[in-house]
């Protein structure tokens, strides 16, 4: 097992751009399942079915209308998010009292019905969407790096700027983390908590909307194109803890880095054996090893309770 | 209000902040309360529940804001500055996270909390509970100044019969549901004989 002589820089910092491109798609979506499990306690597994889904409405939007591609991005979003909250209303709600597990059946039941329903109304065969930054490549002293991957890391980095704003610096965002920590204490103090709870649907809706569209341009949109995106982003949250806003996007980066250099060293010969089919395996194995040395993550706090 | 374990003080506050369902009326101000925690919070009751109601893992500013969440107006800078006159440590460590304070200062918070509020009827439930007989009376001392300065009302429920009708101008000693016995605390505390059956000091 030789590195070779010539380790290649440039080669080196490509391979970091787009391991944070994917990584941050990992980290938006996984965003979206640590809002979800902090406000209703469970692991959503819809939100993979359910970024599809927004990508093919934007995707209906862009080549059946022809809309250009922020208008559509926008609307999309906001079409998300309203979906997102109608889901909580809808389905969610009516079991959100009962017990964990309900629940977490509920999930199941939705990315199999919405799965259908996308493979019902727009057939099983994927589609080309059209990425925002084309494909043009920047030479960054050196370093060659794709606008599609700049961009998808601008977007991710702009959202959970704005999302980390809104949480931190606004009444909603405030009553939102209040009624996600304890529901019962936010009540006394005037917060609605179940419209907290579905708006906390809505965001994550609208975060797997961001996911989807920004996944669809590099590996084609079609009905399964999230489901290997949701693993990572499961092991992302798990990475930086399940609860932690701030961990789930780091734990994408880094997973997202973190696989591509695995891919990257396989060609100077270490890990010679790691091809692109190992990469989910990879990350359940993440999955697996993170929950058996530090079931918390990366910045997870264990529950303390005080009795 | 004082009474015995399970006479239902704890249920009546949550009776009136809705957090339990009820039957009859309850009026504040002559207005009938109808609904859940969030229309009484609304109406002007602030509820403090028995051990330390705070958001642990929001820090103490935080907590404060949360408190004039039901509040239109923007005049919630100068409130925390006025809760700031009583408390000054929560202005000062307002960054720091409120599970880390000690039990004393959860209590305060709680109480800071509420007054964010601007509240008309203010609810305490146990307060003194598992703190030091120092911190009970600031306690105490606090909340009668908030009484008697700002006229603010205040129904209490406490175990310490002693420091409860020290501090307060009317009791009622609940018994397994009912008010058995009501009157002036000057005359609950004056009457040896009810000291001794129904406060038990």
């Amino acid at each position: 097992m030789l590195v070779a002589a010539a380790f290649d820089f440039s080669d080196f910092m490509q391979q970091v751009v787009s391991g944070l491109a994917s990584g941050g798609i990992y980290a938006l979506l996984a965003l979206a399942l640590v809002i979800i499990h902090r406000s209703t306690g469970v692991i959503n597994f819809a939100q993979g079915e359910m970024a599809t889904l927004s990508a093919y409405i934007a995707w209906t939007l862009i080549v059946n209308h022809g809309w250009s591609y922020w208008p559509a991005f926008v609307v999309t979003l906001a079409l998300s998010f309203a979906g997102g909250i109608g889901i909580h209303r809808a389905v969610i709600r009516p079991v959100e009292r009962g017990s964990v597990l309900r629940i977490v059946i509920v999930t199941i039941g939705l990315l199999v019905a919405i799965n259908g329903f996308v493979i019902w109304k727009w057939g099983g065969e994927p589609q080309q969407l059209q990425g925002p930054f084309g494909t043009k490549t920047y030479d960054l002293g050196g370093v060659v790096v794709a606008a599609h991957d700049i961009g998808t890391i601008a977007v991710a980095l702009g959202i959970v700027g704005l999302l980390w704003l809104f949480f931190r610096f606004t009444k909603v965002g405030l009553a939102l983390r209040a009624a996600a920590v304890n529901p019962e204490e936010a009540r006394l103090v005037g917060v609605r908590v179940t419209w907290m709870l579905a708006l906390g649907w809505g965001l994550a809706a609208t975060l797997g909307a961001v996911a989807g569209m920004l996944t669809a341009p590099t590996v084609g949109l079609d009905p399964q194109m999230m489901q290997a995106v949701l693993i990572y982003a499961f092991a992302a949250a798990v990475l930086g803890g399940i609860d932690s806003p701030i961990g789930a996007v780091v734990g994408g980066l880094l997973l997202g880095v973190l696989l591509n250099m695995l891919s990257y060293l396989s060609q100077y010969g270490a890990f010679d054996w790691f091809t692109e089919e190992l990469r989910l395996p990879a990350a359940l194995l993440i999955i697996l090893a993170v929950l058996l040395v530090r079931p918390t993550g990366i910045f997870g706090r264990p529950e303390v309770k005080r009795v | 209000m004082l009474g015995a374990n399970g006479a239902g003080k704890t249920t009546t506050l949550r009776a009136i902040s809705g957090t339990v369902s009820r039957s009859g009326t309850i009026e504040l101000d002559g207005k009938i309360l109808k609904g859940g925690p969030e229309v009484a919070a609304k109406s002007g009751i602030a509820h403090v529940p028995e051990g330390r109601g705070t958001f642990v893992e929001l820090t103490v500013l935080e907590n404060l804001r949360l408190g004039a969440y039901t509040r239109r107006d923007r005049d919630v800078k100068a409130d925390i500055t006025r809760v700031g006159e009583y408390f000054p440590w929560m202005v000062e460590r307002g960054g720091q996270r409120a599970g880390t304070l000690s039990g004393g200062e959860q209590q305060m918070l709680a109480l800071g909390r509420a007054l964010m509020s601007r509240p008309r009827l203010l609810l305490l439930d146990e307060p003194s509970l598992g703190l030091a007989p120092l911190i009970v009376r600031e306690f105490f001392r606090i909340v009668r100044e908030l009484n008697e300065k700002e006229g603010l009302t205040v129904l209490v429920v406490e175990q310490d019969a002693r420091i409860a009708l020290r501090a307060s101008q009317r009791a009622y000693v609940l018994e397994v549901g009912r008010v058995a016995l009501t009157g002036t605390s000057d005359e609950l505390q004056g009457d040896e004989s009810i000291r001794r059956s129904y406060l038990g000091y």
